[in-house]
């Protein structure tokens, strides 16, 4: 019996190698045809698609901000594409489970299929891996929400178009000093994730540059997270007059609840990850009068492109979007802001492209959902201005 | 000597060893030839860390019968020590050296955490064993989550808080700074390295079975008291099991995590534990080739289903438990010996008529 | 006064451990197999109550009783299904295609419905209990679980050893051939454990999402665990043990939270776990193994 076991296990292994094999022939075929294609065409108005791919968690834990990124981007691609006239965008996205080795597998998926660019990853830990490899090919990496320092650094092809962590926690901690919010913080983190540590590491170190106090720094970790209370037990205990929260919007929404639970109300301020703490269903929004956030993204502004864009989110996918959401849809179009200005088109190689790519961010201007004036420095961190809002009446309405 | 008047273990496993070396050879071939895929070029170095890592688990929930849901702790503990070696060492000594450093460190320190963890194993048995391995592996996960080193230029320097209480000099080095853990590691392993520790555990854990400390330790899995009363040493024994197991786990580690160019402790929870389990469980319990194969093949499958889209992991979860009861179900498993039977009937008739012709 | 806050947030953490424990153990206790899928069951059923009670705002306990139905047809159809096959396969068999099932409900509520988290409003109408001047709250919650820990506890108990379908569960979880050999139809009765585990998961799943309310496809998966643990450390299969090791677990994590360190609390959760065991091998009041030769 075992032998048949074996023998059956074997020869599907065999199959699926072949599997493989036959992909690569049949996709290596197509992109042949599609090729001699063009050129037999010759027809300069209609340009050959540009494969943009994307990356991110769209199963498992992380599922709600890879699904965010996934959709905002098919809608941009959907829009462009419209708009054009013309196919100006191929796009495919890819699952990777929050996971940097299932990250690594989407990406070579997506170079099989021939991406040209890459629009993600979503998540820190697996923009790394991912990044370090697309490093090696020389292929474009524009990450809409992995935030992390590490992930510009790791090569000259990475792009951020989110603020890095530590220009978050710096930012933070200066307009808390700045406007005399409190001297006495608490923090809550999660301090199994990069994002958060990320931030809240600089942001101690500027607080104690800037004269402010850090009487209680509570951290949890996603594994103990159902349970908050006493790590808002503990800042209530330490007197803080404000608590600087670094962390996704859920979690934040459940702090908002155990602090109203025990009567305590201090000034609640929080970093992009809140973004979406109002569109949470079921979520009690008076709990959050009065909390503070820096962001670059907010789903109430009255500016047009945000009006347009939330209500085409809505229409389409049934939700407000959240800050990951406005970060993927803006890459796309700065990515077709690099088209438009005739920088790429889509018979460049990967490689062609990421080099016309670099150059073009490195010296442009972007207007987006996230920001005005927006430039890249050649590291490939963004620089623009993060603003603070605070919530009055369940809306977002500019701080001062 | 023939292949039929070999004993039947060695040609069994001398199967096992070619399908590993069948594996490389056409691997080789294909990628000479440019028949690959960048996806599946890409998975090679996982699928071996895998498959030493079933290997591995199989000798201590298959031959030894004690069921552990914490290998992926070993696995984490060997990358963190050995990645730390390779960082360390890979600018100032020839590279083959820092790699093979490298698994030597994560390989022992593995072995190390195996004896820590063989200990309480000798008092306990069955679901409790399960989830005090379950527990140390969240431990380690856990622990590595929150540690912070790094050095400078007086010394070394650790946290289990955060990156500022490490006291670190502006000129130091992080080394794992806490969730980020381990960062711009440069990419070392490869597909021909991954089948090297395949085949090292292959030998050193096919002998180990073959041999008389085999013996011993598969006749504590069916009768413990038995075992003891013939005079096996239980506890050398066990903990036999556990350190080597432990070892290839790291190792394991080591390859995994020098695949790729950041190492974080979140990676091996529980639930890769179970990853590694369900390959052990489908190849098979103490089957070696089963593991091998079955390892394989589940690593391979979720990138298969890649066309699925949104019902990607849907369609794994259905395939898993579909697979489970056909291989496992005892109705099943009769069902699938009558027909194999009645096959083996009518060909052994065929013959005959043949024959009688 | 600080600490008793403390140990008043870890006992009611833990009375919502001790609730999903109680299910884990009596499925545990007679079907002789670890059903990791009991944390998605509890997710499934928190949704149900959701819906019944946020989206539709029926009265709460009719949305529980509502997701008990649900929870009781959904846990027979998985017994009948995934496990009912394995019967008489290696226990560990089992613990796999369980582990399928887990995954198999949380991508089946994905797709259902979404990922994004939901803010779970609390069934429970009660008013916390202030002492001391307002300086100690006891929610409702945390008072409305304890007591449905104790009820189902003593419920559990009085219908096992007092009514002959009770027996009958004793009969196939001391030995499954002999009681079949007694008259004993063992299907239905294991079909029966699984009904009453999974209601028991419904009612878990609403008090669970009571007290920390954020609903997600992967909500139960860790509470499941944490549970399973503290199942094992008040010994497994024991009814009373799941109760105090709930409890004891909650205790502790929230006690390790407040003075050691928020980062460690789990680790710490584990060893004490460990030195238990090493001490009592078979948790708390777990029953003691009579190897025969």
């Amino acid at each position: 019996m075992k032998k048949f076991v074996s023998a059956a296990l074997a020869a599907s292994m065999v199959l699926s190698l072949a599997a493989c094999g036959a992909t690569a022939t049949a996709s290596s075929t197509t992109s042949e045809a599609a090729s001699t294609a063009t050129t037999e065409g010759g027809d300069a108005a209609v340009g050959t698609p540009i494969k943009l791919g994307g990356i991110g968690p769209t199963t498992g834990g992380a599922a709600v901000y890879g699904n965010a990124v996934k959709n905002a981007e098919e809608l941009a691609v959907k829009e462009i594409n419209e708009s054009a006239g013309e196919t100006v965008f191929e796009w495919q996205f890819q699952d990777d489970e929050h996971d940097a080795e299932k990250s690594v597998n989407a990406y070579n998926t997506l170079k099989d299929w021939g991406v040209q660019a890459l629009v993600g990853p979503t998540t820190t830990t697996p923009t790394l891996a991912v990044a370090a490899e697309a490093a090696n090919d020389n292929l474009f990496v524009l990450t809409p929400s992995a935030s992390a320092q590490a992930v510009i650094e790791t090569g000259d092809n990475v792009f951020q178009i989110c603020f890095t962590d530590p220009n978050q926690g710096v930012a933070s901690a200066d307009y808390i000093a700045d406007n005399g919010l409190a001297t006495k913080i608490g923090v809550i983190y999660d301090s199994s994730d990069a994002y958060s540590s990320g931030i809240y590491d600089k942001f101690k170190a500027e607080a104690d540059v800037k004269g402010l106090e850090i009487v209680a720094a509570e951290a949890f970790t996603a594994d103990n997270k159902s349970d908050l209370s006493t790590q808002v037990g503990k800042c209530q205990a330490a007197g803080a007059e404000l608590v600087f929260l670094p962390i996704y919007y859920q979690e934040a929404s459940q702090i908002l609840i155990a602090a109203n639970k025990t009567g305590y109300a201090p000034v609640f301020f929080g970093c992009d990850g809140m973004d979406g703490i109002l569109s949470i269903e079921g979520f009690d929004t008076s709990l959050a009068e009065g909390l503070m956030l820096l962001t670059p993204f907010s789903a109430d502004a009255s500016d047009e492109k945000t009006q347009h864009f939330v209500e085409a989110y809505k229409a389409a996918y049934g939700d407000t979007p959240n800050q990951f959401a406005a970060d993927a849809y803006d890459c796309v179009y700065a990515i077709y802001d690099a088209y438009v200005a005739g920088v790429i088109n889509g018979d460049m190689t990967a490689s062609e492209m990421c080099d016309a790519l670099k150059g073009a961010f490195t010296s442009m201007t972007f207007d987006g959902l996230t920001g005005t004036g927006m430039t890249w420095d050649e590291t490939g961190a963004v620089s623009k201005a993060p603003k603070a809002v605070v919530i009055k009446d369940g809306v977002y309405v500019l701080a001062e | 000597m023939s292949l039929k008047t070999m004993k039947k273990s060695t040609r069994s496993n001398l199967i096992t060893f070619g399908i590993v070396i069948a594996f490389y050879l056409i691997v080789s071939l294909m990628s000479v030839m440019g028949m690959m895929t960048s996806s599946f070029a890409g998975q090679l170095v996982p699928i071996c860390a895998y498959v030493v890592l079933a290997v591995s688990l199989n000798l201590t929930v298959g031959i030894l019968g004690e069921l552990s849901l914490g290998h992926a702790g070993f696995m984490s503990v060997g990358a963190f020590a050995g990645t730390l070696v390779y960082t360390l060492t890979f600018e100032n000594t020839p590279l083959p050296v820092s790699i093979l450093l490298s698994f030597l460190v994560g390989g022992a320190v593995a072995g190390i955490f195996g004896l820590l963890i063989g200990i309480p194993v000798l008092r306990l048995q069955g679901d409790y064993l399960a989830i005090v391995t379950l527990a140390f592996g969240e431990i380690i996960k856990n622990f590595m989550n929150a540690l912070y080193l790094g050095y400078d230029s007086t010394g070394v320097h650790f946290s289990l808080k955060d990156s500022a209480s490490m006291g670190l000099a502006p000129d130091g080095v992080v080394l794992i700074n806490g969730a980020m853990g381990i960062t711009g590691i440069k990419k070392a392993s490869t597909f021909t390295m991954g089948i090297i520790l395949i085949l090292l555990t292959l030998v050193v854990i096919l002998n180990l079975v073959n041999s008389r400390a085999g013996r011993a330790i598969t006749a504590i899995r069916d009768n413990e008291i038995a075992a003891q009363s013939v005079g096996i040493n239980i506890t050398n024994y066990k903990l036999m099991a556990f350190i080597v197991s432990a070892v290839f786990a790291g190792m394991a580690g080591v390859l995994y995590a020098l695949n790729f160019s950041s190492l974080v402790a979140k990676k091996f929870d529980y639930n890769t534990s179970i990853l590694i389990l369900v390959f052990v469980v489908l190849g098979g319990m103490g089957n070696i080739r089963g593991s091998v194969i079955a390892a394989a093949l589940l690593t391979v499958l979720p990138e298969l289903l890649r066309s699925m889209k949104d019902y990607r992991m849907l369609i794994y979860a259905i395939v898993l438990i579909v697979m489970m009861i056909f291989n496992q179900s005892p109705q099943i498993v009769s069902w699938r010996k009558k027909i194999t039977a009645g096959f083996k009937a009518k060909r052994a008739a065929k013959k005959e008529k043949k024959e009688a012709a | 006064m600080q600490f008793l806050t403390y140990l008043i947030n870890g006992i009611s953490l833990g009375s919502v451990y001790a609730l999903i424990a109680l299910g884990y153990t009596m499925v545990y206790g007679i079907a002789k197999m670890l059903n990791f899928a009991h944390g998605d069951v509890i997710m499934i059923g928190s949704y149900v109550v959701f819906f019944a009670f946020g989206s539709f705002g029926l009265n709460p306990i009719v949305s529980v009783l509502l997701s008990m139905v649900v929870c009781t047809i959904l846990g027979i159809t998985i017994e009948r299904v995934a496990y009912r096959p394995l019967r008489g396969a290696p226990s560990l068999a089992v613990l796999i295609t369980a582990i399928g099932v887990s995954y198999l409900l949380q991508q089946v509520a994905q797709l259902l419905w979404k990922s994004d988290p939901k803010s779970f409003k609390s069934v429970v109408g009660l008013q916390p209990v202030s002492m001391f001047g307002g300086q100690l709250v006891i929610s409702g919650e945390t008072i409305v679980t304890i007591a449905a820990c104790i009820v189902i506890m003593i419920a559990l108990t009085l219908f096992i050893n007092h009514t002959s379908t009770g027996h009958a569960m004793l009969a196939v979880s001391e030995d499954r051939g002999a009681a079949q050999l007694m008259g004993v139809n063992v299907n239905a009765t294991i079909s029966l454990t699984f009904a009453i585990g999974s209601a028991l998961a419904a009612v878990a799943g609403a008090l669970l999402c009571s007290s920390y309310p954020t609903l997600q496809p992967t909500t139960g998966a860790m509470p499941g665990i944490k549970a399973f643990v503290a199942a094992v450390f008040g010994g497994i299969g024991s009814i009373p043990g799941a109760f105090i090791g709930g409890i004891l677990l909650g205790v502790i994590e929230n006690l390790s939270k407040a003075y050691i360190s928020t980062q460690l609390s789990d680790a710490i959760v584990f060893m004490v776990l460990i030195v238990v065991l090493l001490v009592k091998p078979t948790g708390l009041l777990g029953k003691k193994i009579n190897v025969k030769v």
